[in-house]
């Protein structure tokens, strides 16, 4: 089975969020660099079922070169392959831009499973594996918690919640499916896999970004008002009665 | 001209789609274009008439949720509309996002504020990083596409009711369409009711273990709410992932978020400001939760939530 794996480099994201001075930006002058929960769970994924039916991982990003730092994090984890679509620095692709620039890697490389995260931690745009399905006109699902491919690697089903009620989705392969924290718990790299990750060979292919994207940034914010004015209710047990009264005011109790 | 929203309906309409019919409500005023809902069943046509709706098109055709299906049906219907809004929910998102890839048009996901720009743009605010961090955006399309972020904002219904026309649609699929469709069946216990219960009871770091969880579970269960977890608490093992609240879990919008032993890291913070109050209890006062609550109680959860059960419990 071969699976790829579409990856974002993002900044890692301590105790707060900073818009930079070209108010277009995240300040990360004082952050590393990550790639999401979500897309850690892929990877894992990815690499359990090569663990089970054999072929390969290769692992795509879309990003400047710095985010080859990214490709070998993935490769540590398991990955077979890295392939860096790399972007001018400064270049912005929106979801559409994304999603071409991806199908170029997905569209001819004979994969059975594509997998993302449901969502980039930074831009959320909830879009780029379901626009990448109808470019490659493979069925998608998203939001996927639970995984179970059949002995054949021919069908899978995906489930996730919502609302409170479990959905399945039965997908024939190939399939896009772009999956949640939860469905795994990632691995920890191994020291033979970190030494591998470092001598590996990343494919290099420079993208140019794309006129009109339809969605223009104009300006970043930090949301006002995220600070609420604590009313101290009392320290340990002492404080009981008055959070009862709390309660009972905010209407919570029957 | 017409805006269109998908509404999504469990017994009445759901809250996210309220709010999502609030914004399109917005969109429809300044565009001078009329407001469509659009559901997928049978449409709760007093609600939708309370929340300004002109005509409710009830789509029939499609057994169940078939998202590309729905997307399809969508895209058909409102050909030339002027915006096309949803929730910002995994449904609403993922529906939107295969009418965009239908249309070829850009989306715009978690809308907070929307409002006409020049050249028949249109400016939008919308969440990034899970709703830490606001785009201010210029969307430059023959029709939007946008959903609405689910915690922020107020569902309100209009001054004036629409006349809520009922129209009968009947979709007509492709077999393609309908490859991928949800087979539903009840969840386990836990993350299920989190984004739409009332009473969230939160535990952190601080619970210490997952026994440490009676206490709060009876809580929940006292206030007819729910428990929901921290990232950590999931990381080791203590409860399920479906009860994470966070920007990789659960957001949630419940009227009570009491958070018990979470320090309160910004990915949580994404998860629970769309609480209407917040009482935090933590050992430490200068927890980030502290400063984030309503009110807060310095103490040890594991002495504060035992004696706040049996306080509840001598009430009843």
């Amino acid at each position: 089975m071969d699976v790829l794996v579409c990856v974002k480099r993002v900044p890692t994201v301590g105790g707060a969020i900073t818009v930079a001075a070209d108010g277009l930006s995240v300040d990360t002058r004082m952050s590393g660099f990550t790639i999401s929960p979500h897309e850690e769970c892929a990877v894992e994924e990815a690499v359990r079922l090569v663990e089970r039916f054999g072929g390969s991982v290769t692992v795509v990003t879309l990003g400047p070169a710095e985010a080859e730092e990214q490709l070998r994090s993935c490769l540590a984890l398991g990955a077979s392959a890295a392939v860096l679509l790399e972007t001018p620095a400064g270049a912005e692709f929106g979801p559409a831009a994304t999603a071409a620039a991806l199908h170029s890697v997905a569209g001819d490389g004979g994969f059975d499973l594509v997998l993302l995260g449901n969502e980039a931690a930074d831009t959320g745009d909830y879009q780029v594996g379901i626009r990448l399905a109808h470019l490659l006109g493979w069925p998608v699902a998203t939001g996927i918690k639970a995984l179970t491919v059949d002995d054949e690697g021919t069908s899978a089903a995906a489930r996730r919640e919502y609302r409170g009620v479990a959905e399945t989705y039965s997908l024939p392969l190939p399939c896009v499916l772009t999956v949640r924290e939860g469905i795994n718990l990632p691995r920890y790299p191994s020291l033979p896999g970190r030494l591998r990750a470092k001598r590996a060979v990343i494919s290099r292919v420079p993208v140019s970004p794309v006129a009109g994207a339809g969605l223009r940034t104009t300006a970043l914010r930090v949301p006002a008002a995220a600070r609420r004015e604590a009313t101290v209710l009392g320290h340990g047990v002492d404080a009981v009665p008055a959070l009862v009264s709390v309660l009972a005011e905010l209407g919570v109790l029957s | 001209m017409t805006v269109f929203c998908l509404v999504e309906v469990d017994g009445g309409v759901v809250d996210a789609s309220l709010r999502a019919l609030t914004l399109a409500r917005g969109v429809a005023a300044q565009a001078g274009a009329g407001l469509a809902a659009v559901v997928f069943g049978e449409p709760p046509a007093d609600d939708l008439a309370a929340y300004g709706v002109d005509d409710v098109y009830a789509v029939s055709g499609i057994d169940g949720y078939a998202p590309r299906a729905w997307g399809r049906a969508l895209a058909a219907l409102a050909d030339g509309a002027s915006a096309v809004v949803a929730a910002g929910t995994d449904r609403g998102n993922e529906v939107l996002a295969h009418v965009g890839a239908i249309t070829g048009l850009p989306m715009a996901a978690n809308c907070v504020a929307v409002s006409a720009g020049s050249g028949g743009s249109f400016e939008i605010v919308r969440q990034r990083w899970a709703g830490l961090l606001l785009e201010e955006a210029v969307l430059d399309a023959p029709m939007a596409l946008l959903t609405a972020a689910t915690d922020a904002g107020a569902a309100a219904p209009a001054d004036a009711p629409g006349s809520a026309v009922a129209h009968q649609v009947a979709a007509s699929p492709t077999g393609d369409d309908l490859v991928v469709r949800a087979a539903e069946a009840p969840a386990g216990a836990g993350g299920a009711s989190l984004a739409s219960a009332r009473v969230v009871v939160g535990g952190g770091r601080g619970v210490g273990s997952a026994d440490g969880f009676g206490p709060l579970d009876e809580l929940a269960s006292l206030l007819g709410g729910v428990v929901g977890v921290s990232r950590v608490v999931t990381s080791e093992g203590w409860r399920p992932h479906t009860q994470q609240v966070g920007q990789t879990g659960t957001k949630i919008t419940p009227d009570l978020y009491l958070a018990c032993g979470i320090s309160g890291a910004i990915q949580h913070i994404a998860g629970c400001a769309g609480a209407k109050h917040i009482i935090a209890i933590n050992t430490d006062p200068a927890a980030p939760m502290m400063a984030r609550a309503d009110y807060a109680v310095v103490g040890d959860l594991h002495e504060v939530i035992p004696a706040l059960v049996e306080a509840l419990r001598d009430r009843s």
